[in-house]
């Protein structure tokens, strides 16, 4: 349940920049790494309070997430949609072997301390039942509810979510109508970032910081698939679900079927129906 | 027996009739064209007849032949080509390569004779280009061969998509705003090629066209639609009278 | 600057554009084919290899650079093109009313890895037919994830981790998969490769590929038949680079599937994108480039402070940099830095810069309903 919600919060920051760039990040996860390894650095080599530490990871990644956009895709915008996504993957590497590159980080793996306890918890009343869940995965799962809403009322409710909606369906027009489309695709760029950097936080007890720890980002692509690319809801429901399945299949079948059971779901979600759970069937106008 | 015939064509998108029970039938070698304001249903039209869209309802018969359930792709080799209202030439192909994609349905080549490029092969791609090089002269593009689409001006772009279309040896051709973008001069040329087309080549012409100008110049029959419906029907001069439409491009 | 006045169709057909062309080529063929009788052994290994990457990057290029969909698991086929090789030549297939397992000769091993290469590639291109761009990526790449947990967890064929052995091959007493006998057997196939690719886009097919790449709708209304000419571009693609993995396998003398993950998939997309998309010399260089890359840094760390020199993950810090550098400034890679660099000198000194300058362009969503 925790692991989909944080392939939830991964997906989240992949929707969240394709549905106002129509960018897919290959570097999500680099993205999260970074915000990990952020967060150890505030909390267990500085030894700030983990509030305080996790705030400001959050917050610094939401300045390199818009550093990136203006170094690495403002240049590219409007190029066709493959070469973008080129930028990302480079700009992956250069993140992943550059984080191993960095005094005090290096390529060896760490904990952060945090004030959650592994311990289980009932949550429910004994007489009803037992309902057990550790600290560490309730604090994922009340982290992503909070996440998502805050976005969801965000995107459809302020004007700057409904801006970044209008700049990624027609830049021109977007220009035109006086939203600054390249200020507001850095914005998008700086939240996705920052929650890119949550999911790495959050994701930090149960599986430890590495300079590798990104490629779960591969994981959140059945995910945003399942959930149909672009839809908010979509991705969360997408990452629950494919982290159900995951631990489904590591528990009923063969050891191997655990790896590639989320991409076998998202070979057949695009096989059947590409347009995702909760997404839109779309074709070119001629 | 008319040449093309709709009968009761209609489709819905979610609900909204694109075009709803339209009727009409073209004889051969004439030009038809079909007017009516903004979403009118007119690109619809084509878009089922080219059998990009199933047709809800109806039925179309082309040269004798049903052709509702045709597959898309084997729509040009029956006769029918067509242009598009926003170009979709190769964009980053010579124009010489554009033309010979149109030749594409009469090729019947196999994968193995292409990477070999055996004789045989080498004989019916020479045909392929003599066929190409008639339509260059005939549109005059010899200046254009070599030059890559996505450097081209709109207006030869238009021309570009004209020859392709005609490449196919097509007996039906649709063209889908052939004036739209371009400037009085242009459109001029466009309507001789047009008149040409019809007259010299004997190919029959289907058009969508808001340049009434052009239409009454080149249209043998005019068909007027509104919100997918059928409005009015003639020839050019009827239709410019008529009430009705006066009424669906003016309002009350 | 040279005009070409053309008095013949042949002549548009024809390969070389003009009598420059068999010169320029004519040279470089005679230097490889001389290259074994003065380079050392290493060099030629490096030269072998070369070739082998750049014919897996010629197939890679004619699905992404020519249809224009764009493959995130080409490792997969490689790697099936690898295995299927080592099987057969080595531990043999069982068949019945033989003893023996069958080990058969590389003139049919070879096609037969080529041809399993291709059935996969139909296998995945034919259920993904509907999908284009980002979504046919992200579908290849979680094919060749699968692909890639088969060929660790087969162990019966494919021996998992612990690796399977790739026997050399021979005929009569000399060794054909090592030195100068590997080098030409390499370098004419990947010859052999180009010429039927250089065929293939000059007839229909060819055509129709490309036109698939920049209008699917008008292709289509031109009689392009979408999924015959899709999953021709998937066979032969797949069946390419499933011929280079074969040779690999030799190459390498030792396989397991870490030779073939994911990052080879990305590594044979760089290739293709930093060599220059749309071209089959753009193939060539990617190819010369990906293997220059690791020993240009080599060099270079002799020269660095040791700080700098042995911090690991420079390597692919260097690679992410220069393929982000390449898009933006080189959209069409080395190949058009290369034309751009002719240009000049064919117009010189009257070269002018807007000659290759960009359109400003704004993106819009096909997304439309």
């Amino acid at each position: 349940m925790s692991i989909g919600c944080i392939y939830a919060l991964v997906a989240l920051g992949f929707v969240l920049i394709y549905k106002a760039t129509e960018v897919v990040n290959f570097a999500q996860g680099e993205l999260m790494m970074l915000g990990a390894f952020l967060a150890y650095t505030f909390i267990s080599i500085l030894g700030w309070n983990y509030w305080a530490g996790a705030a400001a990871a959050i917050f610094c990644m939401f300045f390199i997430g818009n550093f990136v956009d203006r170094i690495f895709l403002r240049p590219v915008l409007g190029q066709p949609q493959f070469s973008i996504v080129m930028v990302t993957i480079g700009f992956g590497y250069m993140a992943r072997s550059g984080a191993g590159m960095i005094p005090g980080w290096g390529t060896e793996t760490y904990a952060i301390s945090t004030p959650f306890s592994s311990e289980g918890m009932n949550l429910v009343p004994e007489s009803v039942g037992s309902l057990v869940i550790s600290q560490t995965d309730l604090s994922v799962i009340i982290a992503t509810v909070i996440l998502c809403a805050v976005l969801y009322a965000f995107f459809t409710h302020t004007r700057l979510g409904i801006a970044m909606q209008a700049s990624s369906q027609n830049q021109l027009a977007a220009y035109y109508m006086g939203i600054p489309v390249k200020a507001v695709f850095s914005m998008i760029w700086g939240i996705s970032a920052a929650v890119a950097a949550a999911a790495g936080i959050l994701l930090a007890p149960t599986t430890l910081i590495d300079t590798s720890m990104g490629f779960i980002g591969l994981k959140a692509f059945p995910a945003a698939v399942l959930g149909g690319f672009g839809s908010i809801p979509g991705a969360v429901v997408g990452g629950l679900i494919i982290g159900i399945i995951e631990t489904l299949a590591g528990f009923y079948l063969p050891p191997g079927f655990k790896n590639v059971a989320a991409y076998v779901v998202l070979l057949v979600v695009l096989v059947v129906r590409p347009q995702g759970l909760f997404g839109q069937k779309t074709g070119k106008r001629v | 027996m008319s040449f093309f015939k709709a009968e009761n064509l209609a489709i819905n998108f979610g609900g909204v009739k694109a075009v709803d029970g339209v009727n009409f039938e073209i004889n051969k070698g004439e030009c038809f064209t079909i007017i009516g304001p903004n979403g009118a249903g007119k690109t619809t039209i084509f878009n089922l007849i080219s059998r990009i869209y199933d047709s809800t309802e109806g039925k179309m018969t082309f040269d004798g032949q049903d052709i509702t359930k045709v597959p898309p792709h084997a729509i040009a080799s029956l006769g029918i080509a067509r242009t598009f209202q926003n170009i979709e030439l190769f964009e980053h192909a010579s124009v010489l390569q554009n033309l010979l994609v149109g030749r594409h349905c009469h090729s019947k080549t196999n994968i193995f004779s292409e990477l070999a490029f055996t004789p045989s092969m080498r004989r019916t791609e020479i045909a392929h280009r003599e066929k190409v090089e008639e339509v260059i002269d005939f549109l005059d593009l010899q200046h254009y061969r070599e030059s890559l689409i996505m450097n081209l001006p709109y207006g030869v772009r238009k021309v570009v998509e004209l020859g392709r279309a005609l490449c196919t040896e097509p007996k039906l051709i649709l063209l889908d705003e052939p004036s739209s973008g371009l400037n009085v001069e242009e459109t001029q040329d466009m309507s001789f090629w047009i008149d040409d087309i019809k007259k010299d080549l004997g190919i029959t012409v289907l058009m969508v066209e808001h340049d009434m100008g052009l239409v009454s110049e080149v249209s043998d029959q005019v068909l007027v639609l509104n919100y997918g419906r059928m409005l009015a029907f003639g020839s050019p001069q009827d239709v410019q009278n008529d009430p009705e439409v006066i009424k669906a491009y003016l309002g009350e | 600057m040279r005009f070409l006045f053309k008095t013949d169709y042949d002549q548009d057909i024809r390969i070389a554009k003009h009598s420059g062309y068999y010169w320029s080529y004519g040279l470089l063929l005679l230097i490889v084919i001389a290259a074994p009788y003065f380079l050392e052994g290493y060099y030629i290994g490096q030269m072998t290899q070369l070739y082998i990457i750049a014919m897996a990057g010629v197939g890679l290029m004619l699905l992404a650079g020519y249809t224009g969909l764009v493959s995130l698991g080409h490792a997969a086929f490689f790697g099936i093109g690898a295995y299927t090789e080592a099987v057969l030549t080595s531990n043999g297939v069982p068949l019945p009313f033989v003893e023996e397992p069958v080990i058969f000769p590389f003139v049919i091993s070879m096609p037969l890895a080529a041809i399993f290469a291709a059935l996969a590639g139909v296998a995945i291109g034919v259920p993904v037919l509907r999908l284009t761009g980002i979504y046919l990526a992200i579908a290849t790449f979680a094919f060749a994830l699968v692909i890639e947990e088969i060929l660790s967890r087969w162990e019966s064929v494919t021996n998992g981790y612990t690796g399977l052995l790739v026997e050399s091959l021979y005929i009569g007493d000399t060794e054909l998969t090592d030195g100068a006998p590997f080098y030409f057997l390499c370098l004419g196939l990947l010859v052999l490769v180009i010429l039927m690719s250089i065929n293939l886009l000059r007839s229909p097919t060819g055509r129709a590929m490309m036109a698939i790449r920049d209008s699917e709708v008008s292709a289509q209304s031109m009689g392009v038949n979408l999924a015959r000419v899709k999953t021709t571009a998937f066979a032969l693609s797949a069946g390419i680079t499933g011929l280079a993995g074969a040779l690999f396998a030799h190459k390498l003398g030792f396989l397991s599937p870490e030779s073939f993950t994911v990052f080879q998939s990305l590594e044979l997309l760089v290739l293709v994108v930093v060599g220059g998309i749309g071209s089959l010399h753009g193939a060539i260089f990617g190819a010369i480039f990906v293997l220059a890359l690791p020993q240009g840094l080599a060099i270079l760390k002799d020269y660095l402070p040791t700080a700098i020199a042995e911090t690991p993950g420079m390597e692919p810090f260097i690679f992410g940099l220069i393929l982000v550098l390449v898009i933006i400034f080189e959209p069409y890679g080395i190949y058009g830095r290369w034309l751009k660099i002719k240009h000049y000198f064919q117009m010189f000194p009257v070269y002018k810069k807007a000659t290759f300058k960009r359109q400003k362009a704004y993106m819009k969503s096909e997304r439309l309903k």
